[in-house]
């Protein structure tokens, strides 16, 4: 049956068909290429999702070494849902990118684009669907290394510093997760995360343990953009291409956080992570700070790209305050969050790209007028900026709902009162975008905007209306996390 | 008509969006675009009207949309309240379309197209909070609406237009989602569903203290009824045409406001429960200080707009309070308040656009001897105010007087005081303009020579009129659906 | 009592904070990238270290001999080495980047261009066109 290679098709499909990419001489042959990669991992994570449904798991086991001494691919509901957020951003993004570098990126790095474009998808594909911690790190780092690359063709030169200060950090968090790796190895012998699960809740109380645990968390915190860890986030997002930021911001936080959730809850399993650590009082402080503090900086921006990535670091502080609450509803939320704000950073970034290509900024002052002049373009920002405040009817409001329905079981109410008023910043921030480009008029001597072309609105809508459609028909991103909450919540297994 | 009630539902909500649709489309065609306005809130009236005899026998038809999280629906359930509501807006929608096209052609304003887009999308959301049959779907609805008038208030576009748009939207998203939206998530909590049941559904889940504060969070959380201090964003929305200052925030958008306020406390909290409710009176109280003090300020106000503006604070306050002295029969009262005032107070700011349009005044002190001039203008105003007054033969007196005997039932005396006041204070504010009008002369110098309004305008203005009239003698038909508001149906 | 016997760690420790400290403290990018490179050998050292069972030889099958040392960890190590020297090149190619688009790789020099560049237009506008080279002569 295909289905039981499925889990090591997934990754393998992408990581090969990057270098087959940069071989193919013709930059259109290896753009299409490389979508018909994306969709076909589309189509197998479809498959993935579907055959996890009721809670069985998938496993394979690479070279045929049984583990836990071989590397083995493990698919459950949690990574079988998030595998769905990952390819199907890409699915919707790779397309889109066809158009959008056409304008960024110079005609003779295409095909090398592409090719980083598909390294970093499998590196994230296969941070997701791997059971070996250590395998875990290695593809952390090719979609690390292949980020630096995609931030670093940004046509600004800052997007140079930009993607040096990522690397640098980026590659302290990998270093650190290493370090972390490696002491649990020593503790336990073991790589393999089902049998480290195993063997660490027999351990009891150990020194190394606790300092696995840390530079764990550490290492994760700087790679999904925690709060006081976020500095490299800004600047990534807003100087990267348009595709770029769509496509990182959209997934790679994501799947950073899908690691960190696997490490609390699988691996060092809810006891140890909440009871010992009591790490739940680490997060949700800076969650708080993340979430208000970013908000606050987002507010006195002067470029959407910027703004935008700033509220990425407010939304990450969302995902990691229903981690702390260590409840079946906080951790819904955050599943949900994972899949809902997925689709809304991508949606808006998405635009960004489209108001990119044909304006050459994406400064606020110069989207003035806009609404007038691209009003398919800006009424879709209207719909994306409407879901990241968390009106009804749009995914915004499903996560808020539960994260807000996850403070009030905890009856922790100033969290709720918190994340009201972080809310409210969102409506004023996104506001300020959205006044300029209806009131005001197109500034004097600024080129003519007309309509981006269909190649970049479309796969924009496309996003955009998942945002309302999600927001109606919950079924199946509530059924996905919330099964993936009890998941983990159940322990191991 | 072969249609059932649930086609009903769905028209009712989908007209305004095809009409707004087809405005859309007829952009370049002005003639067409305003023929398709006209024929949408047609169409929408005898929607509306046809769904009376099912309410009027008993009736509650309701549908279910989606649901959007297991137990949370969008679904629209009418009753008396809500049909009475959607009575009033979707009768006041034609006269308004024919004004609006009086007003907007004889000022040259533009972006009409897009004017007449939201306006037509705002009556969709009208229609949507009037008939929802839960608090969340309420919410969606009462947001769209925020949303959907925020383009019309901003619609002049200078820099003015735009500080009382962010005015605007900054009180009504703030408060609605600071406080009614936790308030909404909390009676979720608490009872497992947000529908609108007649008797209340929080009996036995909360009470004491926590039951005033989610009142409280209700009351000023529904920024649209502007109980104070969430008032500034009525005037500050003054900048915008005056069909909009009358269709919404005279009609749809304030009564949005305190119908959810109306609809909150009979089918959410009941009457009964919060009559426990330590400290409920000092709610009462807030709405009463606020019909006093918006009385005053509108004394102070020359603006023309702006004391019709402070005059609609102060009546809002008037259903809240209605519905706080928590009698059966100051119920009535509010319900029947909210469609007498809304004739009335159309029919002033009718009366304020048609001086505007003809003279260019906005003024109060601008208007002495202006009666000779706009004969027909000025005695709809004069019947407006009459009506504002409550003094019979005119429909407001209708509503005060129930909400008079309601708070003489319940001996709530502080209410029936303020009721005295307020009246004696609103004809402090209407009779000077009128007297002006009427018996002062003309100022030697005058700006421009000008007769009557457009004659759209004066149709549309002198209809509004004489319904203030005739609601005063025919009261049947609201008073019915006001009695049966909040009644607990077998 | 702190053993002696366990000094590669403490030589690990050691290498670990100079490297983290040459990253942060200077503004040279170069020494930056050294600086990464000395903390992630470090971390190999500690790999290393772990693998070493005490009188074990190298794990290479022989006969008479049964105490190896572990070999996992030196090829997990060796998978970290490839993946430090790719972060090292890439690094290195940033550099030489920076100083074509700056002429400096100074980090503090940089960052006063950067913000001398944000007061004059914006922030988000293509003001300072960085040159990609031709990739087609590789």
């Amino acid at each position: 049956m295909i289905i039981e290679h499925l889990p090591a098709l997934q990754v393998v499909l992408p990581l090969l068909a990057a270098p087959i990419c940069f071989l193919i001489p013709n930059n259109r042959l290896a753009g299409l290429f490389s979508v018909l990669v994306t969709w076909v991992a589309f189509v197998i994570s479809i498959a993935l999702v579907m055959a996890t449904q009721d809670g069985n798991e998938l496993h394979y086991s690479f070279g045929g070494w049984e583990p836990p001494w071989g590397i083995e691919y493990t698919i459950d509901t949690l990574n079988s849902y998030v595998l769905l957020i990952v390819s199907g951003i890409a699915a919707v993004v790779f397309p889109y990118s066809m158009t959008s570098i056409k304008k960024e990126i110079p005609q003779s790095h295409h095909r090398l684009f592409f090719t980083s474009m598909l390294l970093c998808f499998a590196g994230l594909l296969g941070m997701t669907t791997t059971g070996d911690a250590f395998n875990l790190f290695v593809l952390l780092e090719i979609s690390s290394l292949s980020s630096y690359t995609l931030i670093s063709l940004g046509r600004d030169r800052r997007a140079l510093t930009a993607s040096f200060q990522y690397l640098i950090m980026g590659t302290i968090g990998a270093t650190f997760i290493l370090i972390g790796v490696g002491l649990l190895y020593a503790l336990t012998g073991t790589l393999n995360m089902a049998d480290l699960a195993m063997r660490i809740s027999s351990i009891g109380e150990s020194r190394t343990l606790q300092a696995a645990f840390t530079f764990l968390l550490v290492g994760f915190g700087l790679k999904l953009a925690m709060f006081p860890l976020h500095l490299w986030l800004p600047n990534a997002y807003a100087y990267a291409p348009s595709a770029v930021s769509a496509f990182i911001g959209a997934t790679a936080t994501k799947v950073a956080i899908y690691a960190l959730l696997r490490f609390l809850f699988t691996i060092f399993g809810v006891e140890f992570s909440f009871e010992a650590m009591q790490v739940h009082w680490l997060l949700m402080p800076l969650a708080v700070m993340s979430i208000m503090f970013a908000s606050i900086v987002a507010v006195f921006q002067d470029g959407i790209k910027k703004l935008l990535a700033y509220s990425s670091v407010a939304q990450i502080g969302y995902m990691l305050l229903g981690i702390s609450l260590a409840n079946a509803t906080g951790l819904t939320a955050t599943l949900l969050h994972l899949f809902n704000h997925a689709l809304m950073k991508g949606g808006l970034f998405l635009i960004l790209g489209a108001i990119a290509y044909t304006i050459s900024s994406t400064r606020i002052d110069d989207v003035r007028g806009l609404g007038k002049a691209m009003p398919l373009t800006m009424a879709a920002f209207v719909v994306g900026a409407l879901s990241l405040i968390g009106v009804p009817l749009t995914v915004g409001f499903i996560s808020k709902w539960y994260l807000i329905l996850a403070t009030l079981e905890k009856g922790y109410w100033p969290l709720t009162v918190i994340i009201l008023i972080s809310s409210l910043i969102a409506v004023v921030y996104m506001w300020r975008v959205i006044e300029k480009a209806y009131f005001h008029p197109r500034p004097e001597g600024s080129p003519t905007a007309s309509e981006a072309p269909m190649s970049l609105l479309l796969p924009a809508w496309l996003l955009i209306s998942a945002n309302v459609y999600f927001g109606i028909n919950t079924d199946l991103s509530i059924g996905l996390a919330s099964s993936a909450a009890s998941m983990l919540m159940g322990g191991p297994n | 008509m072969g249609l059932m009630p649930d086609d009903l539902i769905v028209l009712a909500l989908a007209i305004p969006l095809f009409t707004a649709a087809g405005v859309f489309l007829a952009s370049s065609w002005p003639n067409l675009r305003e023929g398709i306005t006209l024929l949408g809130s047609v169409l929408l009236f005898f929607t509306v009207i046809a769904l009376l005899p099912d309410v009027l026998a008993g009736e509650r038809p309701s549908l279910q949309l989606a649901e959007i999280l297991p137990g949370l629906n969008i679904s629209f359930t009418i009753e008396p309240l809500g049909m009475l509501f959607a009575t009033v807006a979707a009768t006041l929608w034609p006269i308004n379309s024919l004004y609006s096209f009086g007003y907007m052609r004889g000022n040259n304003e533009g972006n009409q197209t897009r004017f007449y887009l939201f306006f037509a999308i705002a009556l969709s959301s009208v229609m949507g909070i009037a008939f929802a049959g839960n608090l969340i779907t309420l919410f969606v609805f009462y947001e769209l609406i925020t949303l959907s008038t925020y383009p019309l208030v901003t619609h002049a576009g200078h820099a003015k237009a735009r500080d009382a748009g962010r005015i605007y939207l900054g009180l009504l998203i703030s408060t609605s989602i600071g406080l009614l939206l936790p308030a909404i998530i909390w009676v979720w909590y608490l009872t497992g569903t947000t529908d609108f049941v007649a008797g209340g559904i929080l009996k036995d889940h909360i009470n004491g203290p926590l039951l005033t504060l989610l009142a409280v969070m209700f009351i000023f959380g529904i920024g649209k009824a502007a109980v104070m201090p969430v008032h500034k964003w009525l005037p500050a929305a003054m900048v915008a045409p005056t069909p909009v200052s009358a269709l919404l925030h005279a009609v749809a958008v304030v009564k949005a406001g305190v119908f959810s306020v109306v609809k909150v406390i009979a089918y959410i909290f009941g009457l009964e429960i919060l009559k426990d409710a330590p400290g409920i009176d000092w709610l009462l109280g807030a709405a009463c200080f606020t019909v006093v003090v918006a009385s005053i300020v509108a004394l102070q106000q020359d603006n023309l707009k702006r004391r019709l503006a402070y005059s609609t604070i102060g009546q809002l306050s008037y259903v809240v309070m209605g519905a706080l002295i928590l009698a059966p029969l100051s119920m009535v009262g509010a319900a029947l308040h909210i469609v007498v005032h809304a004739f009335g107070k159309i029919t002033l700011f009718f009366a304020a656009g048609a001086i505007y349009t003809a003279s260019k005044k906005a003024e109060v002190s601008q208007l002495n001897g202006i009666a000779k001039r706009m004969p027909s203008t000025m005695a709809a105003f004069s019947i407006g105010a009459l009506s504002m007054i409550a003094l019979p033969p005119v429909a407001g007196f209708l509503s005060k007087w129930y909400l008079l005997l309601g708070a003489s039932q319940e001996q709530q005396y502080m209410a029936m005081a303020v009721i005295v006041l307020s009246t004696l204070l609103t004809a402090g504010y209407f009779v000077p303009i009128i007297y002006a009008a009427y018996l002062k002369d003309e100022d030697a110098v005058q700006k421009r020579d000008h007769g009557e309004a457009p004659l759209l305008m004066v149709i549309a203005l002198s209809f509004t009129a004489c319904a203030t009239v005739l609601l005063f003698f025919f009261p049947e038909l609201p008073l019915a659906l006001a009695q049966a508001v909040g009644v607990v149906t077998p | 009592m702190i053993s002696l016997e366990l000094y590669n760690y403490w030589v690990v420790i050691f290498l670990m904070m100079a490297g983290f400290y040459i990253l942060i403290a200077s503004d040279h990018l170069i020494k930056k990238v050294i600086g990464l490179n000395i903390f992630q050998t470090s971390v190999f050292m500690l790999y290393i270290s772990m693998g070493k069972v005490s009188d074990g030889t190298a794990p290479i099958a022989v006969e008479g001999v049964s105490n190896y040392s572990n070999p996992l960890p030196h090829v997990l190590i060796l998978t970290a080495i490839v993946v430090g020297i790719a972060t090292t090149s890439l690094a290195l190619a940033l550099v030489i980047r920076i100083k074509e688009a700056y002429g400096t790789v100074q980090e503090d020099e940089i960052l006063v261009m950067d913000q001398n560049a944000d007061h004059g237009t914006s922030s988000e506008g293509p003001v300072h066109e960085q040159k990609l080279p031709k990739a087609d002569k590789q």
